[in-house]
């Protein structure tokens, strides 16, 4: 009797597997196929449309963030170009180009990952899953072992911390502050994606996602899709712009 | 489990728990367990009922340190007048108060306290989680909103972005205003965190506060009620559905700005550091770009409050529903182009007219929204009780806050004004005349149904009077001295303006006196009184008709179904008032589940 009621009268917590209309739970079904909706929604579709809903929502707050960086960059680069130009000269492309070529592949497996789930093929779920957690490992070790550990090492630092030996315009320090701002806020979300992808793929090894069911992925996929997107500006902008 | 095996009556076979059809206030269990089912409740009555007590104590933190701050302000000097509290004040802080300069320092921490406990830990959330939590749902017919855990979430941010105001307060309080502008909030206390902590606190808060926005809308977009159109919706929900709109789009800005502010505090990163290059100003005008809109975060659920006490005060549709409804949505889009009349004086001319000529636009939804209540008040048959007194105080008051902040929007008065103590009182107004004022009304007239009680009504009343003549005594003389040239945040005046200090001051007083009678009044109300009928005041909105006071556990019996709109006064004879004659209705056979 008492596991009968979890699902729909849990308050709310619409993880756990549920009661079902047409009779008992058969507990050797996957979970996703006994997954209920929480009890407020009517069922498993309107909860889904819910949650893309509110990711969406987020990912537009993401977007407002990274914006007033954005912004910051705009205006600071009008007033001493020459600062940003040359600054721009010390990071090298050929890193930046290779960390997006990165992102874009992981964004393709985070949606094939989604795509698998729809279709069922457990299997290849968790390999995209997996393989997108380990793009995002590329990215950073790329981002910190070759690019901020150098910068680092030559004193190519934000404010007070800049001690760079070599010659400099102007302002330069103001440069490196919207390059560490923008890229470490931006790393600081792909390791929240990492730490959502680890949660997806133990999930997914126990079948939770499937046809009928598969929130998390998707809200996760879309969610990586904006850490991709906004590096997608940021390169360019830091990297190419001269 | 007794009810398990079905619910003729619904035809519902999925009415597990006996809890479920217990009023949410029942405790489960002993002590402990009550607590514990309490802190991790996702249930969105309780999580609502737990954000107004913590608002409330917030708001009594903010208000002795109002007190403080205006009884200083009672003498012209720091030393002399202040000395009796000024000593309070400086063993609170730890220092020594016979020193002038010392003097000073206390002051400025105690009005950034008041400030900032006011805006970010009161204003922003007040209405919103609190009444808006209970409130959505059962309004719209839904179970919860679309993500209790969400909900819940933004309750423990809540907490834990106090937790870090409160640490900066116990370190010795910060001196930058509730306004935070660099570089003084860059250097100041430079060889301590405190700045930092405080900064945090607002920057966590904010997450709090997208959490409790993204909810709300997710909610009124997938859960209402079958039947429930967009127009068919409270007033009450288009207000609170504005207020997220600019909770979610406004509060990632002032993310950024606060995290840059740290960054500048911790690396010295030089973005506001003019010796460096940065611009100081460019914080300014981060700041308000999310900060004037945040400002119709407060208003804004303080108008879904007033459709609410208005039409059922008067018995009357609300005249206009599409225009108080569309009004809502251009004041959240006009909202976010005006930030720059926070800047007049430090920004080009040219585009101070343009932002000039913008803050005048947003006066108009403002003002639709008043002439439309006072229409609604014409002919109609008004109950004089508390809400409809707050109703009305929230006319007169928050008139004259806008009407002044034209003043303020127009270039050469500002340049006056600003920064004067017009501003405090055209601030104050809004703030506290239109928000805190709805506010109290609003709990006032759903208090019966939180708490399932019936409050004294005459000495609601006795405290509405205190509140609203104490509010104007405070803040009325402000805006004449403002006129004259007392400038704002400083603890010592010129003598001229002494009796509008002194009148303020006393002002202050009967307020707060008037708030203990609430109190206190509430107290009664849930020790000693008297049982609320589900309808009390024979309204016509879900959250009255379709469910007992206080509410089951699954706020419905039965998934309402709505068949007529919130104010149709004329068309749907209200169910009776009198006690023990109140009906839920019946379930509708028709809907399948
Ligand atoms: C009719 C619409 C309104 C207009 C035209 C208006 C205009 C203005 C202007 C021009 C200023 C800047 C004055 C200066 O610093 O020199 C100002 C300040 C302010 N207004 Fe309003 N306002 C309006 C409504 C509101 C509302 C509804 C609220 C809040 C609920 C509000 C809260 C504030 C606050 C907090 C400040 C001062 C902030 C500070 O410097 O500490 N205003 N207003
Ligand atoms: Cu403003």
């Amino acid at each position: 009797m008492a596991t009968i009621d979890l699902g729909k009268h849990g308050g709310g917590n619409g993880g756990l597997p549920g009661h079902d209309h047409h009779g008992a739970d058969d507990l050797s079904r996957p979970y996703h196929e006994r997954y209920h909706a929480a009890h407020h929604f009517e069922d498993r579709e309107h909860e889904f449309d819910a949650v893309k809903m509110g990711v969406w929502l987020f990912l537009a707050t993401e977007i407002l963030l990274f914006s007033g960086m954005f912004c910051a960059y705009a205006i600071f680069r009008l007033m001493y170009p020459e600062a940003f130009v040359n600054g721009s000269h010390h990071l090298d492309w050929r890193w930046g180009l290779l960390n997006t070529v990165i992102l874009l592949m992981s964004s393709y497996w985070v949606a094939a990952a989604v795509r698998h789930a729809q279709t069922n093929n457990q299997k290849w779920l968790q390999i995209n899953v997996f393989l997108t957690f380990l793009a995002g490992l590329a990215f950073l070790i790329i981002k910190f072992v070759f690019e901020y550990a150098k910068k680092y090492k030559e004193g190519l630092l934000p404010g007070k911390f800049y001690s760079f030996g070599g010659d400099a315009t102007a302002h330069e320090p103001l440069w490196w502050a919207i390059y560490w701002g923008a890229t470490g806020i931006h790393a600081s979300h792909v390791i929240v994606g990492m730490g959502l992808f680890v949660w997806v793929w133990l999930r997914s090894r126990r079948g939770h996602f499937g046809p009928g069911h598969y929130n998390a992925v998707e809200g996760v996929g879309l969610y990586w899709h904006i850490v991709d997107i906004v590096w997608i500006f940021l390169f360019p902008m830091l990297y190419l712009i001269h | 489990m007794a009810t398990i095996s079905s619910n003729p009556v619904s035809g519902h076979p999925h009415h597990g728990h006996d809890h479920a059809h217990a009023s949410y206030l029942q405790p489960k269990g002993g002590f402990a367990a009550t607590v514990w089912d309490w802190m991790t409740t996702v249930d969105h009555k309780k999580i609502g009922v737990m954000y107004l007590f913590a608002i409330l104590f917030m708001f009594f933190l903010g208000g002795v340190a109002a007190l403080a701050v205006r009884m200083e302000l009672f003498t012209p000097t720091v030393v002399t007048g202040g000395v009796a509290t000024g000593q309070e004040l400086a063993k609170f802080w730890g220092v020594d108060a016979r020193d002038w300069a010392e003097g000073n320092n206390i002051y400025n921490r105690t009005m950034t306290l008041h400030g900032l406990i006011m805006v970010f830990l009161v204003i922003v959330p007040s209405v919103p989680a609190s009444l808006g939590n209970f409130l959505i749902p059962l309004m719209i017919g839904a179970k919860d909103v679309a993500f209790p855990r969400l909900n819940l979430a933004s309750w423990y941010v809540y907490l834990l972005g106090s937790m870090f105001a409160i640490t900066a307060v116990i370190m010795g309080g910060v001196d930058t205003g509730w306004t935070f502008y660099t570089p003084y909030s860059t250097t100041t206390d430079a060889e301590s965190m405190k700045v930092v902590w405080m900064v945090l606190g607002a920057f966590i808060l904010g997450f709090s506060s997208i959490f409790t926005g993204l909810n709300f809308i997710v909610t009124i977009h997938k859960l209402r009620a079958p039947g429930m159109g967009w127009f068919d919706m409270p007033l009450f929900i288009w207000g609170m559905y504005g207020a997220a709109v600019i909770q979610v789009l406004a509060t990632p800005v002032i993310g950024i700005t606060l995290l840059l502010l740290i960054f500048e505090r911790l690396f010295h990163i030089g973005i506001f550091d003019p010796r460096m290059g940065g611009d100081p100003v460019l914080f300014q005008h981060f700041f308000w770009f999310y900060s004037h809109p945040v400002v119709y975060v407060m208003i804004l659920p303080g108008m879904a409050i007033m459709s609410e006490l208005v039409a059922v005060g008067a018995r009357k549709k609300v005249f206009g529903y599409r225009a108080v409804a569309f009004s809502s949505l251009a004041i959240a889009g006009i909202s976010f182009i005006v930030w720059g009349h926070h800047l007049f004086t430090s920004q080009g001319e040219v585009s101070a007219v343009i932002f000039s000529a913008l803050t005048f636009l947003v006066a108009i939804p403002s003002a639709v929204k008043v002439f439309n209540w006072i229409s609604t008040y014409y002919r109609g048959s008004i109950t004089l009780n508390t809400p409809s007194l707050y109703a009305l105080a929230f006319l007169f008051l928050f008139s004259i806050g806008g009407l002044t902040g034209l003043f303020l929007g127009a270039l050469a008065t500002d340049l006056h004004l600003h920064d004067t103590y017009f501003i405090v009182a055209h601030f104050h107004y809004v703030m506290m005349g239109g928000t805190i004022i709805a506010f109290v009304g609003g709990i006032h007239f759903w208090w019966p149904k939180m708490f399932g009680k019936m409050y004294n009504e005459n000495w609601a009343k006795v405290g509405w009077l205190l509140v609203f003549v104490g509010f104007n005594l405070t803040f009325f003389p402000q805006f004449i001295m403002g006129s004259q040239g007392m400038p704002r945040r400083y603890a010592n005046y010129v003598e001229e303006f002494q009796i509008y200090h002194q009148l303020s001051t006393v002002g202050s007083w009967v307020l707060a006196l008037g708030f203990v009678i609430h109190l206190l009044t509430f107290i009664h109300s849930l020790v000693a009184g008297p049982k609320a009928d589900p309808n009390p005041h024979g309204a016509l909105t879900l959250e009255w008709t379709h469910t007992s006071s206080p509410p089951i556990e699954h706020n419905f019996e039965h998934e309402p179904v709505v068949t007529h709109g919130p104010y149709d006064f004329d068309d749907v004879i209200p169910p009776q008032t009198r006690p023990g004659e109140f009906q839920l209705p019946k379930p509708n056979p028709n809907l399948k589940h």
